[in-house]
């Protein structure tokens, strides 16, 4: 039920967007999500955007995770 | 940047999977509250490649299987009224009520469609302008504002056809009885990534500061849950307690308020009845009295009977996080996903259809 995908903004029409989810167009309400913009990813939950993802953090938690691996190959070695 | 792929590097899990190893030292039991993460943890095989200290445990965090069987039971005495359409989501079709089920009554004629957003059971109401539509509202805060936007959509279109009956449950006051009736002991709690999107990790404070328990928000890719049971356990080994989020590209603190906004001026807390939990306190939703015209409750005054729960069904005890599925004399035997006994076996993120589906005993 709460399940929900990471979908680009393709193009918006007052309320309703169209968004790419792996290759496949949809439509997404934006109504719960009125700041997202074209080139916006959303997470899209039963045909509405909940939330932009933040670009910025998901770079930074990758980063951290590269780090992680990078400790651990070190103390294998 | 995708946010799917490269939240599933194996090299990164490695790293994670090794630092988790390396600072675990306590035995820990984390319980993930809700039914997609345990999806995820089974498909993504991560129960195999945790360090003997940590377990994860399911919680209840699955709203069709949380749905007590006097509401399904409503929901089937409407779909029988003529000229009635249900709206449903997909899943709650199967699940068996007392005596029968939706989608066993759709076969015998009842006019029962299944619906992917509830912006299609508006569409529905508007083409059909003969016959009243109800929506099945149910889920969590993720749902929640959805179905609440259809209903001011419906109330500024004046439709006249249109209703909802309300199971949406909160699920802060879900975790809160869980702990207070004391039968699982947990030193950490993975928090829901969908629901806390609307939430905002705000929502799971109380239960680090009046619980003493770790709690974390985690996203569903293998690194988001590692990268949470890692913190996890670095707060337990530390014995912290404090809420984290492993999700920062998703989650904020104080979560999407346009959704908290519009949830609040449809709905109003009010008790709810919790299959295997009994009634609890301010945990469901109900529309709120200007919006009474739309609530199928009181559009509709029916009054199923008495209600029957499955024999040898352990459900409640497996939503509870006191017993696993394969407790259960049923599982695997005459409770299988092609003819689930329990609500459990339905729900694509039941515990009983995740462990089946992902190799049963061996789970
Ligand atoms: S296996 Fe079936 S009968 Fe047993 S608890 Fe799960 S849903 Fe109920």
């Amino acid at each position: 039920m709460c399940v929900a995908i990471p979908a680009l903004i393709r193009s918006i029409d007052n309320d309703v967007a169209q968004v790419e989810i792996g290759g496949i167009t949809q439509q997404a309400n934006l109504q719960l999500c009125p700041q997202a913009k074209i080139g916006d990813y959303v997470i899209v939950h039963t045909g509405y955007a909940i939330n932009i993802l933040d670009q910025e953090e998901a770079k930074e938690t990758l980063e951290l995770f590269e780090s992680i691996a990078r400790v651990a190959a070190e103390e294998e070695n | 940047m995708k946010y799917a792929s490269e939240f599933r590097q194996g090299r990164l899990a490695s790293g994670l999977i090794e630092k988790i190893k390396r600072s675990s030292r306590t035995p820990v039991n984390f319980m993930e509250f809700c039914g997609s993460h345990t999806v995820s943890i089974f498909r993504y095989g991560i129960r195999q490649v945790l360090p003997e200290t940590v377990t994860t445990l399911s919680g209840p965090g699955c709203p069709i299987c949380v749905t007590a069987n006097a509401d399904l039971d409503r929901a089937i005495a409407l779909a029988q009224i003529p000229n009635v359409i249900v709206a449903s989501f997909g899943d709650v079709l199967r699940v068996p009520g007392s005596f029968t089920s939706l989608q066993a009554v759709r076969a015998e004629g009842a006019d029962v469609r299944v619906i992917y957003s509830a912006m299609d059971a508006i569409k529905i109401a508007e083409d059909n302008p003969n016959k009243q539509v109800i929506l099945l509202g149910i889920g969590f805060e993720t749902t929640t504002p959805t179905i609440a936007a259809s209903i001011v959509q419906a109330k500024q279109e004046n439709l006249d056809n249109f209703s909802v009956l309300s199971w949406h449950k909160l699920t802060p006051p879900a975790m809160k009885a869980l702990l207070d009736a004391g039968d699982v002991a947990l030193d950490g709690l993975i928090c829901p990534g969908h629901v806390s999107i609307i939430t905002g990790s705000q929502a799971w404070e109380f239960i680090a500061r009046d619980y003493g328990i770790p709690c974390v928000v985690a996203g569903f890719e293998p690194l988001d849950i590692l990268q949470c049971i890692d913190m996890l356990v670095t707060q337990a080994e530390n014995g912290e307690a404090k809420v984290e989020i492993a999700y920062t590209r998703g989650v904020q603190h104080e979560g999407n308020t346009v959704a908290q906004r519009l949830m609040s001026q449809v709905f109003e807390p009010c008790p709810a009845q919790w299959r295997g939990m009994g009634t609890i306190p301010d945990s469901g939703l109900k529309l709120r009295e200007e919006f009474s015209s739309f609530d199928a409750e009181r559009v509709f005054d029916i009054d199923p009977g008495p209600t029957r729960e499955p024999k040898g069904c352990i459900c409640g005890e497996v939503l509870r996080g006191v017993k696993t599925p394969i407790d259960c004399p049923l599982f695997g035997r005459t409770c299988t996903p092609e003819s689930p006994v329990g609500a459990c076996m339905v729900s694509s993120e039941g515990s009983c259809f995740t462990y089946h589906l992902y190799g049963g005993k061996n789970a």
